[in-house]
């Protein structure tokens, strides 16, 4: 039994609730043991680090603390929180300047006792592939999967404590244990203009629409991502980059858990399929996977 | 864009400041580019990033500041990444951002400043970000009140994708200490602020 401190985030309450559903109920399968930190508050994503670099390192300070006194360590299914987590565990131990004004703001000092995991590598490394083969109950046979990380559960190297970069393969190798095939492809760790879907959407049509053409030309049937903003880019503003660009990509973007949880055998309802704007549920049926 | 280099405009302290505050030794980029051939944003910016490091290198602080670089910054760490002389150039960026957000220098981008405000009142006075007060209040001030409505926003929320109610840290003590971290952390950083020359 894996025991470990949960930070869903902000959008697992709203834009991205069925990675937040499909991750209870995986992990719950699994029998890995998901303990929601109490009173967490927000990482301070991007508004926070480029305002105030204080506020980048106390806010998540006390999720750290949390799990430094507990001795368990967190996971986080956002690359966002789990980048900004991650990297102010990592400020706080290099740098004791920062550790010190921190312990002054938040009232405790933080020793940089905590371990911050991404969900995609809990699957990976803490539950381990083979134990995850042994769970498979409905193999994901004849689906092509374009695995996409995204900017932040690989870098920068020494905070993401990680050596393959450029080509990452965790999450295909993860895909792969679940009976997919997996493409190789260009764009697996471009940037998808994250936050940038709001305030310079023009820049994100641009981004996410050159990682979805790469993964079509590719022969992908799917995208699999494991961050709720990288989702919101590829899936709810698919339409409009097919409306300007006028062809058709029609790509369904499926997040890691639910790919687990499909293998597990759970259906479309319980994976909460109906909330995605790109139905991935007419290729799965296809591929007789549903 | 022509650049005449003449001696009252470069200002040495300029770039002992972001150095300071960033932690990262400017003085050590070669100027290889590696940044600027990465950057996702660069087709975007004024100056790709490995002009801006020259730039701060040199103390033109007024073409730093005043162009939209740091501003289309995505802190997607690409260039932090693949730079041979480990120059964290994201968080040079974000040094940028904060400097001109502190009122010593121009800030010479509306959109960003104005989502960031919000996120963080959202942030402030909930604990967590209310994600439709934040796209509904910028849309307001950004004077495009119906910016994504439909047909985007209408499908998310029949989706059921949009919390219609801010969730708050649901208890009290919790919140208040919250609440005291923050003005704790707007009184430290204008101290750290006011320490650099500028």
């Amino acid at each position: 039994m894996v025991k470990l401190g949960y930070f869903p985030g902000c959008s697992l309450s709203s834009t991205a609730k069925e990675y937040d559903i499909s991750t209870r109920i995986v992990c719950e399968d699994l029998g890995i043991e998901l303990v929601e930190i109490p009173h967490w508050v927000c990482c301070g994503a991007t508004s926070a680090h480029i305002t105030s670099d204080i506020a980048a390192n106390a806010l998540p300070a006390k999720t750290l603390i949390w799990a430094e006194k507990n001795n368990i360590p967190i996971t986080s299914p956002c690359s966002a929180c789990f980048s900004r987590l991650a990297i102010a565990h990592h400020t706080m131990a290099t740098d004791e300047e920062m550790r010190k004004d921190v312990g002054e703001v938040v009232g405790e000092e933080y020793h940089g006792g905590a371990k911050v995991l991404h969900l995609a590598r809990v699957f990976y490394e803490t539950y381990g592939l083979e134990a995850l083969k042994a769970k498979v109950k409905k193999p994901l046979k004849g689906l092509k999967v374009a695995s996409y990380y995204g900017c932040l559960m690989t870098r920068p190297p020494e905070v993401c404590d990680f050596d393959r970069i450029e080509n990452p393969m965790f999450m295909d190798k993860t895909v792969q244990a679940l009976g997919a095939e997996t493409v190789k492809w260009g764009y697996k760790t471009e940037c998808c203009g994250a936050a940038f879907s709001l305030t310079k959407k023009e820049a994100v049509l641009k981004l996410t629409g050159d990682i979805l053409s790469d993964a079509k030309e590719c022969g992908a049937d799917v995208i699999v991502v494991a961050c709720p903003l990288c989702h919101a880019n590829l899936d709810s503003r698919q339409r409009e980059i097919e409306r300007k660009s006028g062809k058709k990509i029609g790509l369904p973007i499926i997040y890691i858990s639910q790919m687990i949880g499909l293998a597990l055998g759970y259906n479309a309802l319980d994976m909460a399929f109906k909330k995605h704007f790109v139905d991935p549920v007419k290729v799965l049926k296809e591929k007789g996977i549903l | 864009m022509k650049q005449y280099l003449e001696e009252k405009n470069f200002k040495q302290g300029f770039r002992k400041d972001v150095e300071r505050l960033s932690k990262q030794k400017i003085s050590n980029c070669y100027q290889c580019g590696k940044c600027s051939a990465g950057c996702p944003m660069a087709f975007k910016m004024d100056y790709p990033p490995t002009m801006t490091m020259r730039l701060i290198q040199l103390g033109l602080h007024d073409e730093v500041m005043g162009s939209n670089t740091a501003w289309y910054c995505v802190s997607c760490e690409t260039c932090t990444t693949r730079c041979p002389r480990e120059i964290d150039i994201a968080k040079v960026m974000d040094t940028l951002k904060i400097m001109a957000q502190a009122g010593k220098y121009e800030v010479s981008d509306t959109e960003i400043p104005i989502f960031d405000w919000i996120f963080l009142k959202s942030l402030q006075y909930t604990g967590k970000v209310y994600e439709l007060g934040l796209i509904m209040t910028y849309n307001i001030i950004s004077l495009n009140p119906f910016k994504d409505v439909f047909p985007l926003g209408l499908q998310m929320f029949l989706k059921g994708k949009i919390a219609l109610f801010p969730h708050f840290i649901n208890d009290p003590v919790a919140m208040w200490e919250h609440l005291e971290m923050f003005s704790k952390i707007h009184k430290k950083q204008k101290e750290k602020i006011r320490e650099t020359n500028g």
